[in-house]
Parts: structure tokens; sequence; C-alpha cells
């Protein structure tokens, strides 16, 4: 495979360019697509640009981690499958996908934007355990955020199975009926995370795969309606305490017309 | 009623909103491999050790113009009130690389083509901040081992505990503290290399948690260099 | 008597006057040397060492480190592999050597007829010159240089490679010195392996590992006289043999 030199994308971010000619500040056209996967209890396809993923939300009925026990379990899983980018290969999870899987996960869960209370069917026993699996099915750069959006789609789009408990004498039984959907999750925030790469000293935000090759550092930002709820700086380089400072109010911004976009 | 743990001022271990933990550094504390480091801060205890550069085996991960920096972290199973289960977690995975993309600007890895750089940090006791003691610990392994660098990289945490800004979080404050902030930074070039927050703050507050964490990456970045030049000026 | 590379030769010069600096300190403006780089047309130390400064040249000797190769760098290696018509060498380094046929040997040589482990075989140690290194560290070896050859018998050991230039001292004093009161036939090779032949190995192998350990110190050649005369119990050695 030969790729675009980073050589060439550093050149153009010096005469504010960009190779898919989009200004510093301008997304990829996004389309999210909800409920794609019919046997999820939420699901949701993201494309941003070329980038592809989906996000499905499976719900089972678990028991609580001993310090919440009110609380419901969320788990974040990402896939980067093999024919996503010639350069995945099959196999267990590595860095990149544990990386993403947990910005992800961050961004859901420092926002609350999932009420864990409201998850718990019996304080200290049982809890409704939330899996975010995401599959990246298509790399075009910018994964966290198509990602992220995906993540919080599903979860908008989710509802819960309907739970029939049988008692039997002193114990109860849990019985899931995934057929039949009910009410939905109580999701009570909308994080969107918006990820700034820096080429040539320039900050710009969403760079595709040929950005991300001549990046000198990415930032992302898990942002709600006013609050940062979680910070990645991902590959190797630095920021100056200015540009974060920039990327944060950049982030606040963007996120919120992003937003507009979640049913 | 719970303990709070910040009452006049003053934390939970008697420690100003803005004072570093007792900190200790060494060079050169392993025999064997080519550069290495002991870095303490509080309770929570880091040792690096450094391999090469060297040959790289497997061979296909070699690249033709630059050597690689292969980082792992990892936290021992006796490290932790309860026992850490052994092995490479998600977490420790994340770390590692977050910890290799932090130190990777400050080395001239293209000196050394077609050769690997291995770094192990072993977390020997955790009281918060591992990661940044980590990459402390790592920095001056790297100088120690001659590794061609342009500067060392420093790193603390800062974070919110009950509203206040607190530099270098540690114990009850990691737990139950509202925000988590850790970074390294890069002096010479007035750059933050690794950076990553969990917690809800406003952008202004942000700019604070910024402002107080180089403040105590750059007294860290102080030990570290002392711990390096008294390697060789004792006798 | 083997000697290398005299312009890698520092030894003997007061220590006092070389500054312990740390990747990063700013050394000054002029011309950069190994062990600095040079940014905004400042030069700052890349490695952990003592700065010097000759002339408008700034540099940094460092104190620990590999071995890398460089062109005309006298190397002791030993023989990894025998190919065709080459040998693959370690040459304590993240890049092996490879010495050519027509490097190693002046005489005709049909290779169908000829095993090459004849001149040189598995686990040999030679005493070779490095001829040529590309930018992507292919290293190739030679053995026509008169101080080129195979070394038998005697004792390998291994120092930082930084540290050579001490063990050399000023115009081969240190290597000399130790020679003189050991009766010892010594070879360093640039690389760090330095090999020792001689009845008293042991006390050879002391003086240079006492070097490497105090190599940052002052009044180092005196030290090490001072050791090697307590051991022989002030009789000079005169034994020399190289």
């Amino acid at each position: 495979m030969i790729s675009i030199d980073p050589d060439v994308i550093k050149e153009l971010a010096d005469k504010g360019l960009r190779i898919d000619r989009r200004a510093f500040d301008e997304y990829r056209p996004i389309k999210i697509e909800t409920g794609v996967i019919e046997k999820a209890e939420g699901s949701a396809k993201v494309e941003l640009g070329g980038t592809k993923v989906i996000a499905g939300v499976k719900m089972e009925v678990g028991e609580p981690f001993p310090d919440s026990p009110d609380e419901g379990v969320l788990i974040t899983n990402a896939e980067f499958l093999a024919f996503a980018h010639q350069e995945f290969e099959e196999g267990p999870p590595n860095e990149d996908s544990i990386e993403l899987a947990r910005v992800v996960d961050r961004a859901i869960r420092e926002s609350k934007a999932i009420n864990f209370k409201k998850l718990c069917i019996e304080e200290g026993k049982k809890v409704w355990m939330i899996f975010i699996d995401i599959d990246i099915l298509d790399h075009d750069g910018n994964l966290i955020d198509a990602a992220s959006l995906a993540a919080i789609a599903a979860l908008l789009n989710a509802k819960f199975p309907k739970l029939e408990i049988v008692e039997e004498g002193d114990e109860k039984k849990y019985t899931i009926d995934y057929e039949q959907k009910t009410d939905p999750l109580p999701i009570e925030q909308r994080p969107i995370t918006i990820t700034a790469a820096k080429i040539n000293g320039k900050i710009l935000l969403d760079p595709n795969i040929a950005e991300e090759s001549a990046v000198e550092g990415e930032v992302s930002m898990g942002v709600t309606d006013n609050m940062i709820a979680s910070i990645q700086k991902s590959s190797p380089g630095g920021f100056t305490i200015e540009e974060i400072n920039r990327i944060a109010e950049i982030s606040l911004k963007k996120a919120a017309e992003i937003r507009g976009l979640l049913k | 009623m719970e303990q709070k743990l910040i009452v006049d001022g003053k934390r939970l271990d008697g420690r100003a909103l803005d004072q570093l933990r007792p900190i200790e550094a060494r060079a050169g504390v392993l025999k064997n491999a080519n550069g290495s480091a002991y870095f303490r801060i509080g309770k929570t205890i880091a040792v690096a050790g450094i391999f090469g550069p060297r040959e790289v085996h497997p061979k296909h991960m070699e690249e033709a113009e630059t050597a690689i920096l292969r980082c792992k972290y990892n936290m021992a199973s006796f490290s932790t009130t309860e026992r850490n289960r052994p092995g490479p977690s998600r977490r420790s995975k994340e770390i590692s690389k977050v910890m290799r993309e932090a130190l990777m600007p400050v080395l001239f890895l293209e000196n050394f083509p077609k050769s690997a750089i291995d770094l192990h940090v072993e977390i020997l006791q955790a009281d918060a901040s591992t990661r940044c003691a980590a990459i402390n610990a790592a920095s001056i392994a790297l100088a120690d081992a001659g590794i061609p660098m342009k500067d060392l990289i420093a790193s603390c945490s800062v974070g919110i505990v009950e509203g206040h800004i607190v530099l270098d979080v540690a114990g009850k404050e990691d737990t139950e503290g509202d925000v988590d902030l850790p970074i390294a930074y890069y002096p010479k070039r007035d750059l933050i290399t690794l950076l990553q927050m969990d917690g809800m703050v406003t952008k202004e507050q942000l700019k604070q948690l910024l402002e107080l964490a180089k403040k105590g990456a750059m007294k860290i970045y102080e030990i570290q260099r002392q711990a390096l030049k008294s390697k060789y000026m004792e006798e | 008597m083997i000697l290398l590379n005299s312009r890698e030769i520092i030894g003997g010069l007061n220590m006092a006057e070389r500054e312990l600096v740390i990747p990063g300190d700013l050394l000054g403006e002029g011309i950069a040397g190994s062990g600095t780089y040079m940014e905004n047309g400042k030069i700052y130390a890349s490695v952990l060492g003592l700065a010097e400064r000759k002339d408008k040249l700034i540099f940094v000797i460092p104190l620990n480190g590999i071995y890398s190769p460089k062109t005309g760098d006298g190397v002791i290696g030993k023989i990894e592999d025998v190919a065709f018509s080459h040998w693959i060498v370690n040459i304590n380094s993240p890049y092996f050597g490879v010495l050519p046929l027509n490097e190693a040997v002046t005489d005709f040589v049909d290779l169908t007829k000829t095993d090459l482990t004849k001149y040189f075989n598995y686990d040999d140690i030679i005493f070779a010159k490095i001829s040529n290194v590309t930018k992507t560290k292919s290293v190739q070896l030679t053995m026509k240089d008169r101080k080129c050859r195979k070394l038998y018998g005697g004792r390998l050991i291994k120092i930082t490679p930084a540290k050579v230039p001490r063990v050399i001292g000023k115009g081969g004093s240190m290597v000399e010195m130790i020679k003189k009161y050991t009766g010892c036939q010594i070879v360093v090779g640039q690389n760090g392996i330095v090999w020792i032949k001689g009845e008293k190995e042991d006390l050879a192998i002391e003086a240079i590992q006492c070097i490497e350990e105090k190599s940052h110190t002052t009044g180092l050649t005196d030290k090490i006289k001072e050791m090697l005369e307590n051991e022989e119990g002030g009789n000079n050695g005169t034994k020399a043999n190289s």
C-alpha cells in the first residue's frame, strides 16, 4: 500500500489547507442510523467520512460491584475488524482497540450519561449490566469520535428487555425476554467526543487517516453542554497549555452542533 | 458522617493543596539493564529498566528508518491492598501506550534504525498517580541508559477534591475525588505529552488544573535531574 | 600492539574542566558535536555525560550507552554465521557486521570447493575494522589492515562502549601502562569488547574494570597506577611483549 506522504499534509496545513479541502474546524459528513441491529437492545451505525462503525447495546442481569451495590454496570469493548484496514490483525484486543474502548467508556461514565442507580434491580444482588460493543468496519481516521457517537446513539436507542422475576421459595429467578422491549434506558447526558489533531503546529478537528499519519499529537475531549468530562491525549507528540485551552473551547462549541444530530 | 478530605486548606496527609508528596529518585538501580531508575512519590513506587537499542525480535516489527520504543507498564500483584491479578490488564495496556507516546517526543529514535528500545516499568506499590511515577522513572532510566534525548519528561497529577484544586492526588483523594488529571510535561518545548482526565470540569477549571500540573511537573523535573547527577557525584 | 582511532582518544584530560550534563542542558553556541543537538541556534546536551569544548566544537562524552558502529572503528567480534561468500559477525551492537570473503582473504578462493570455516569458523573471535556503515546501518567489515587478525585464546570482557577512550588513555597511555605492569597482550575494540591474554589476566581485567567504574573521576591514571603497583609489590613488570 502506498499512502499519502505525511509531508504533503504538513505543507498543506502550513498554508491553512487540508487534503480533503475542509476547513480546520470542519468535520467530515456525519451519518447516524439507529436501530440497525434488531437483536440488540439498542444500536447505531455511524459514518464519519469514510470511517464506519457500529455500536450495539446488549443487556444482562448480573451482580453489582461491591463498592456500588445499588448501581448498574457498564462494560465497553471495541473490535477492529480485520477487513477494516490492511494493518489490522485478527487476535486479542491490542493497545489501540483497548484505548479506544476505554476512551469511549470514560466519556459516558464521567459525564454521568447513564443514571446507574436506575439500573438497580435488587440492591447488592442484582443489577442491569450494559454492554456496549463497537465494531470498526472501516478505518478512515478519527475512530474515537465515530465510536463515541455510535455508543451514545446506541444508548439513546436502547430499551430494556422485559424482565420476569419468579420467586421460588427463598430464591428469585430472573429471566429476560429479549423479544419484548420496554422502557428506554435512563440516559441523562449526551456526551460528544471531539478529537483535535496538531499538524505542523496547527490545530484541526476530525483528522482523517492520512492526516493521522502526520499528527504531532491528538487530543480527544468528551464534553456535555457546558462541561468537559474526559480527556485523552493520544499519538506521540505534545501540546502547549494554550493549545489545550483552545481545544477545550472549540470542543464545547463543536459538540453542540454534533449533539443536534442525535435523535 | 464521612470524613472530610480537606480541612482548613490541609489534606488528610497534612499536605497543602499545591504540595507534592515526599519524593525519592535514583538512577542506575539495576545491574543488568542498560539503564534503570527508582522513583517513589509518597507510597507509590516505580522501578524502570531499559534494554537497548538492541536487535528487534520478532524481525517484522523492525522499522528501516527508526528505532521502535516498546513500553510495558505492570503492577506487581502485591502492589495493591487487594491482590492485583497478574498479567496485562486492559488498563495496563492503555497506560503502556500513553506512556510510550508521552516519552517518544524527546527521543532521537532516528539515530538507531532497525533497533528496539525496550522499557519496562514495574509498580511495586500503588497509591495513586502510578502512571506518573512510571513515566518519571522511565525518563530517568532512558537518560541513565545513555539514550540520546532532547529533554527529560516529568509527570504528575492534579485533581479536584471537594471543590478544591489539588496537586498530586493520593490515597482517598484518588477514589473519592471528583477529577483526576495526570499530565506529562516536556519543559524545553513547553509541551504536554500525556494528558488524560476523568471527571467534570469547566474550561476555566481546566486552565487552573493545567497551570498547577505544570508547576508540579517542574519540581519533579529538578528531582529527576538531581537523581541523574548524584549517580556520578557521590564518591 | 593495537591502538585504535586516535581521533577517539580523549583520556587524560583534566576531568575538573568537564561539566556533568543532562539531556536538555544548554551548552552554549558553536558547532554541535556528538552527544548534542542544536535548536534555534543553541546547543543542548542529548546524552548524560561530560561536556567539553574544543574551539567552537561542543560535544558530550557519554557516560553510558550501547555501541553504534562507525566507519573506521576497530571492533572485536564473534563469528555468528558462515554464509556462502561472507561471514556474519556479532559486534556487540544492535547491528551485525558482514565480512565479505574478498575483505577477509587475499588468496583466490574457489567457492565451489572451499569451506569458508577453514578461514573463520563459528565462535571465532576476530579484530576487524569497519569499512562502511550505510544510513540504514548495514555494517561492512574488513580484515585488510595490519592490526586485524583472529584472536586466539585469552579472555574477553565487556565494558561500556562510551568508556573505551578512558581505557585506552591519551595517546594509548592507559592501556600501555596496564600492559607494562601485567605483561598481558591487550586489544581494545571500540565496541566495548576487550581481549586480554597473558599470565596476569586477572590483574589486567581488574584494572580495566576499575577504569570503567571510576572513568568520570579525576586523577584516574594515578589511581590505576597505584593499584597496579600495589598488586605488583613494587615490581615493574618488564615482559611486555606486544
